[in-house]
């Protein structure tokens, strides 16, 4: 288990090596001088000059490279350039919206899909099966920002139960916060509960046709108890590399939703920041998500040896 | 038991009674673009004058609704004969938020650092002709310019002219500090501003108590936003196609107000074929604006035939000049020694007049043959590539600085249109400060370049507003871009 985690180690070490390259790399090409669209059309060109070197943009691309990881590793991501506040600051502002409402969404999905799979998977071929793969079908199709809208136009225009979106902020209660990231939530979680439905169905499946659940019936288990105490556990692995990266997805994935419900998160932040070309917030960013997500396969694959103990003799 | 019932339900109506008139002094607006930060001396970003102008700073003249300027934080000033040297006098018994004392000293550090060298300011330009800023007394102060220059006051009143402290300066874009009638309070960043009323402020005092400001910036949100009673005003409104919705609506009331912003199809007048004068004529007569008001805008707008505000007194209506006419369109071209028509570029940014309008602009140059290829850019790019770099054939952009024809004066402007007549005139013009003689100097450049067709002149923008019912004392029209809240009252 030691040597296992060391390799996942290494190689979550090297992502995040190769992952600040190519992302600084990426970002500096893309067209756009920030000191420029700061200052728009009228600017002469010697204030935009004073600008850029006001900025620290006025120094070689390598330099500014070794300055953002540096000060990444010590927990400073800079200055926003178009804000003039600490990054680190904005970003840690904004995590309290985007992982709470990644979390609330994922909980959602995983609450829908295991009973719909299960159920599904039990109910093979029956009415229920082809109603709950028949929804599922509908959820996968369906992109969730358009969920997004008819959600806000049932809930918040006609009932009102809900605001449209923004976020009031935890200060202001917990359930207070919850509610305002019910709807966005929901509208992330379907799309993904009805991907995660089906494989668990089709995972359960394909362990109900195994030996060993023919064995556990034959010992005298019924149906019932073969399905909880045998099939589910080990149609989990396959479950959980999908809720490993569904949440790698929801995490991103919510730069669309933010922006229908107008909430405070990573998602908007980025957004906004591509447009004004604040180079180092999107890095920055962007370097937080892809940590984010190797930290979350980095977890997932020790949940892996956790499930599985086969996996931990390999490697 | 029944006196502790009585007590406890009079103490509630008292508190219902104080919730419903609370609500009459807060304000929750709503905007489609988050300011980068607060400090109007340092970019061109209109969010940030929306927020802070008149509400938090405020500059030695300022503009009202309708346009004109008036006395700011200057009660009164004198002009030499010269026109070379102004006195302002400024008002007394004014403070910063902070408590210091807003006096002559304060005016000059604001004036010195926005002409600086090193100074950041979007608009630099306003402040060339002022050669010196002098403290005559703490109330008094007074400019000496370096020619005279007609639109000194004018200039004054921008959100980029106001006056800063320099008790305060360090942390202005994070927590700005004026003599406005309204504190800043809070930044929650990417959701919203708070103000609250000064309750020291020199003028009179504002109705409201506090006002959120927040930041909605996709169209389908903000429709959804007003009608869930989210906010109560949206400003600049992004969807057109709504506003007959909300006009039905009787909980709500629609305002369409003017805008400095003259939207043109800009043509790169020094790059083949756009730097013959026919090609220019024959793309004009392609257009037909009220198609792209009524498609682009869905109706709102204003035609306009050359670079100048409508609403503005001095506006002559040119429109003629242009008119859509395709035929002539195409003698035009085969005149030009295009009968075949050409293919060009057509650079849109991303704001929906550009997007869609482009659309349909590209559809009314294609039945003249001239083919115009779209290339859809983001802000950043546009002006690196279009605005800076001059890569363009056609671009569509709404100019949105006030009074700003002076542009074309400019040979290295991104259209750059090169005509010594109109240089020499524009030249004259900053020189003079006799109202009627500048009337006439601008109608005849607004002429020069209608018959030059030195751009296809579109449209003058329109501001939608969306509030509650009963609301009142908002801007109309968009002088500068500005949210003024000083005067708005609940029913």
């Amino acid at each position: 288990m030691i040597r296992y985690t060391i390799g996942r180690l290494t190689s979550l070490i090297l992502s995040l090596v190769v992952a600040s390259v190519v992302i600084f790399a990426v970002v500096e090409v893309i067209p756009g001088d920030p000191a420029a669209y700061m200052l728009g059309v009228n600017a002469r060109p010697d204030t935009v000059a004073a600008l850029r070197a006001e900025l620290g943009l006025d120094v070689s691309l390598p330099q500014r490279y070794l300055a953002w990881t540096t000060g990444m590793l010590q927990g400073d991501f800079g200055q926003s350039y178009t804000y003039r506040s600490p990054v680190s600051q904005m970003i840690a502002d904004r995590v309290w919206v985007s992982v709470p409402l990644a979390l609330f969404a994922l909980s959602m999905t995983v609450l829908i899909a295991f009973p719909a799979g299960i159920y599904a998977a039990s109910r093979r071929g029956k009415a229920g099966d082809i109603t709950v793969m028949g929804a599922t079908q509908l959820g996968v199709a369906v992109p969730n920002f358009w969920f997004g809208m008819i959600l806000v136009l049932i809930f918040a225009i006609n009932l009102r139960w809900f605001s449209a979106g923004g976020f009031p902020g935890w200060d202001q209660g917990l359930f207070t916060g919850l509610k305002a990231l019910f709807l966005p939530a929901i509208a992330l979680a379907l799309p993904q509960a009805a991907i995660l439905a089906r494989v668990m169905r089709s995972s359960l499946l394909d362990m109900l046709g195994e030996d060993f659940i023919r064995t556990a019936r034959a010992k005298g288990l019924s149906r019932r108890q073969a399905l909880w105490r045998h099939a589910v556990r080990n149609a989990l692995i396959p479950v959980l590399t999908i809720i490993g990266l569904q949440f790698s997805f929801l995490l991103a994935g919510g730069i669309v939703i933010e922006q229908i419900f107008f909430l405070p998160g990573l998602g908007r932040l980025i957004f906004q920041a591509i447009s004004a070309r604040d180079l180092i917030v999107v890095e920055s960013v962007v370097m937080l998500l892809v940590f984010l997500v190797i930290m979350v396969n980095f977890t997932v694959d020790l949940a892996y040896a956790a499930v599985d103990p086969r996996l931990r003799a390999r490697t | 038991m029944k006196h502790i019932t009585k007590l406890l339900l009079a103490g509630s109506t008292a508190l219902f009674a104080s919730a419903a008139a609370a609500q009459q002094t807060h304000i929750r607006v709503a905007m489609q673009l988050e300011p980068p930060h607060l400090d109007p001396t340092s970019a061109a970003a209109q969010a940030i004058d929306a927020v802070v102008y008149s509400n938090i700073f405020e500059g030695l003249t300022r503009f009202m609704s309708d346009g004109s300027v008036v006395p700011g934080l200057a009660e009164s000033w004198e002009i030499s004969e010269d026109g070379l040297t102004y006195t302002f006098h400024l008002r007394d018994g004014v403070t910063f938020h902070d408590g210091t004392t807003m006096d002559a000293e304060d005016v000059k550090f604001s004036l010195d650092r926005a002409r600086a060298e090193d100074s950041a300011n979007a608009q630099k330009a306003l402040f060339t002709s002022i050669a010196d800023v002098t403290v005559i007394d703490p109330l008094t102060v007074q400019l000496t310019l370096s020619a005279p220059n007609g639109s000194l006051l004018f200039n004054l009143a921008w959100g980029d002219a106001v006056i800063v402290a320099p008790e305060s300066i360090e942390d202005i874009a994070t927590n700005p500090i004026g003599t406005g009638a309204f504190m800043f309070s809070n930044w929650v960043q990417g959701d919203r501003i708070d103000i609250a009323r000064n309750p020291d402020y020199w003028g009179t005092p504002a109705n409201l108590e506090t006002a959120t400001f927040r930041f909605i910036s996709d169209p389908t949100a903000a429709f959804a936003s007003v009608m869930a009673e989210d906010v109560d005003v949206f400003t600049g409104f992004p969807a057109p196609e709504n506003l007959p919705q909300f006009e039905a609506d009787p909980r709500f009331q629609v305002l369409v107000g003017n805008t400095e912003g003259e939207t043109i199809l800009a043509m790169n007048n020094q790059r083949a074929p756009f730097d013959n004068v026919l090609v220019r004529q024959a793309v004009a007569h392609a257009i037909d604006r009220q198609a792209v008001i009524d498609g682009a805008m869905y109706g709102l707008g204003t035609p306009i035939g050359t670079h100048f505000a409508p609403h503005h007194p001095d506006y002559v209506d040119l429109t003629g000049i242009s008119q859509y006419d395709p035929e002539r369109s195409r003698e035009l071209l085969a005149e030009a020694g295009f009968a075949d028509g050409f293919d060009t570029t057509l650079k849109l940014p991303p704001p929906s007049y550009a997007r869609r309008g482009g659309e349909i602009i590209a559809a009314q140059l294609r039945a003249v043959g001239i083919n115009a290829e779209i290339e859809n850019q983001e802000w950043a790019q546009w002006l690196e590539s279009t605005f800076r770099g001059y890569d363009f054939g056609l671009t569509i952009v709404s100019h949105t600085e006030p009074m700003d024809i002076g542009i074309y004066a400019n040979p290295e402007y991104y259209f750059q249109y090169d005509n010594a007549e109109l240089q020499e005139l524009m030249a004259t013009l900053d020189v003079t400060s006799d109202p009627a003689a500048r009337s006439e100097m601008l109608a005849e450049a607004q002429t020069i370049i209608a018959e030059d067709y030195v751009n296809g002149y579109l449209f003058e923008l329109a501001f939608p507003t969306v509030a509650r019912a009963g609301i009142e004392g908002l801007w109309l029209n968009q002088p500068t871009s500005a949210i003024d809240l000083t005067g708005v009252t609940w029913p």
